[in-house]
């Protein structure tokens, strides 16, 4: 008899490997920085304030624990929340193509946010981010449907129209805006992390860490919803129930990005993709790994705009700047898994 | 067992791709549904397994009305089985077998013991355990559709909804598949099956429903109900009906 394995020792140990390589890349990424502080003195500070102690000297704190630590901490956990979401998008629309940049949901969100600049609105950036980004899903998504089936052309070419509505509505917003108020729409449309500081993150470890645990408690289902909604329901799953639930908790932690960070574009398709190659389709193990590489990739993006001049250079080009080569790449040599073998 | 009354279905208004289809399929009984394209039997089938809302009437299972039944319910007492077809992730071939197990998983991860047994076997009855560790959408169309057998065995229901199965396969895998049915079956389990060629009907089926117009024309043992004159009635007169060694066989009309 054939011998078949059930185990997912391998993958496990992937994801672990995966983990601790993240962990390494947020000490190293806290450890540098255009200010040079040695590696024992950012040691110091940490210390300092985990475990008390010795006070460490003042500039050294102020670097590394208002601004290094807070950094890179939320660039961590808004490369897992793009990367996570853009996992879910794909699983859920069945396509290895769409993210929450192509569907529209990132400029949805910068549009709730500005609105939330010009506009006095009685609630939070964060809010109006989401609400907007769920707009823009939903509107994508119920144009793209016919018949219970979405194709993927009508869904992508959907979501590119409405960013394109959105992005003009920004525009409108940039032209009437006063200066104080254009200034902050401008460092939407950029995306960068450099103002971030603890209150930003106190927002993002509270919303995205359980936006990400949910999609993994869905993720067995994703594998089922993946294979289309007919055999979904065959299987025993209300797929159009799930569908909202994943759908609103991607969207729901993508818009909190955007709110924080701006548009940060491509993290949400490569990543996904590339864990897919690494450790295979199958939801359960593909969610964790897009998070955890997620948060490396825009770890080590966010250190290199901030590293590589001694001026600061907007993230959101760092990440088009390395995603582009690998969307041609991924073009010219699996353009079969792009259009699902249909 | 299953049993379909009085079931009536449209798309939009008075349009009724399905008027007043009733018929019954006992315990251990293999049901062949007969049509040519467009008659029906695809919308009939996703009626049964409750994707498609009947405008009226009922479908029984086990004395037991689905069509008010949630999802998660219908899927441990039905199996279906779709065409093959590629989905956009290359699962492997014990995933996707895996997948069966779905309505009956209880946690948020892991399979026990018993659906990984379940899976196992499942994968043995129908032959496609080398297969276990290929990414399925690399598959050939006939493995896939084996496949995809094998997940509708591992659901592990006393019915089986199959559309057009051998549809893309060469005659071994064809074969194949209709043994598999017929071993099914002697276990106790009632198969519905939409099938294109009568020949398959006349050798395979215990009885045959034919569908014509979303009205059903005939209903019984395959060698009353296969006959010169419905098959003249369906698809007018390219066929003749012979008897080969106290067989029926249809053969094509050889004046073309």
């Amino acid at each position: 008899m054939e011998r078949v394995d059930f185990n997912y020792r391998n993958k496990i140990f992937t994801v672990i490997f995966a983990g601790i390589l993240l962990f390494f890349t947020v000490i190293f990424s806290i450890s540098v920085g255009v200010y040079e502080i040695p590696f024992f003195e950012v040691f110091n500070v940490i210390r300092y304030h985990l475990l008390g102690g010795e006070v460490p000297p003042e500039i050294y704190n102020a670097i590394v624990w208002d601004i290094r630590i807070p950094r890179v901490l939320a660039g961590m956990l808004i490369g897992m929340a793009l990367a996570t979401s853009g996992a879910t998008y794909q699983g859920v629309f069945r396509n290895p193509l769409v993210s929450p940049f192509i569907l529209g949901v990132s400029s949805g969100a910068a549009f709730g946010a500005a609105l939330s600049i010009v506009f006095p609105i009685p609630y939070s950036a964060q809010l109006s981010a989401f609400i907007f980004g769920m707009v823009a899903v939903f509107c994508a998504y119920s144009i793209a449907k016919v018949r219970g089936k979405t194709p993927l052309v009508t869904l992508l070419l959907a979501g590119v129209v409405l960013g394109s509505l959105f992005d003009a509505l920004v525009s409108i917003f940039q032209y009437i805006a006063t200066e104080a108020q254009l200034k902050a729409i401008v460092f939407w449309l950029m995306g960068g992390l450099y103002h971030i500081d603890w209150s930003h993150l106190q927002i993002l470890a509270f919303s995205i860490p359980l936006g990400i645990l949910l999609l993994m408690a869905y993720s067995w289902k994703l594998n089922i919803l993946s294979l289309g909604e007919e055999e979904a329901r065959s299987l025993g799953i209300n797929t159009e129930r799930l569908k909202i639930l994943l759908i609103t908790v991607a969207t729901f932690i993508t818009s909190i990005s955007v709110s924080v960070a701006g548009i940060i574009g491509w993290v949400g398709l490569m990543i996904p993709h590339a864990a897919r190659l690494i450790i295979g389709p199958d939801h359960r193990f593909l969610i964790p790994l897009s998070a955890i590489m997620g948060g490396i990739f825009l770890i080590l993006c966010d250190t290199i705009a901030r590293t590589l001049t001694t001026g600061e250079i907007p993230l959101g080009i760092v990440t088009s700047l390395l995603g582009t080569p690998y969307l041609i790449y991924l073009l010219r040599s699996r353009k079969d898994q792009f259009f699902g073998g249909e | 067992m299953i049993e379909v009354q009085n079931l009536h279905f449209a798309y939009s208004g008075d349009n009724y791709i399905l008027e007043d289809v009733s018929f019954k399929v006992e315990r251990g009984e293999l049901c062949g549904v007969f049509g040519p394209n467009g008659a029906g039997k695809s919308t009939l089938f996703k009626c049964i397994i409750g994707f498609l809302k009947p405008k009226k009437g009922r479908v029984y299972v086990n004395g037991r009305d689905i069509t008010e039944m949630p999802m998660e319910e219908v899927a441990k007492l039905i199996a279906y089985v779709p065409q093959e077809h590629r989905p956009p992730f290359p699962y492997l071939v014990k995933e996707m077998v895996l997948m069966g197990r779905t309505p009956h998983l209880g946690g948020i991860f892991g399979p026990k013991k018993r659906d990984i047994e379940k899976v196992i076997e499942a994968m043995e009855v129908v032959g496609i355990i080398h297969l276990a560790d290929k990414p399925y959408t690399e598959l050939s169309g006939g493995q896939r559709q084996l496949v995809l057998l094998a997940r509708a065995l591992a659901q592990e229901t006393g019915v089986m909804v199959l559309d057009e199965p051998t549809s893309a396969l060469d005659f071994r895998n064809q074969l194949r598949i209709w043994e598999t049915l017929k071993k099914l079956t002697k276990d106790g389990m009632s198969v519905v099956v939409s099938v294109h060629d009568p020949n398959h009907m006349l050798w395979f089926c215990d009885r045959v429903v034919v569908l014509h117009r979303g009205r059903i024309i005939a209903n019984g043992k395959p060698s009353e109900v296969i006959t010169q004159e419905i098959l003249s009635t369906l698809y007018g007169n390219i066929c003749k009906v012979k008897d080969l060694d106290g067989m029926k066989v249809v053969l094509p009309d050889t004046t073309f």
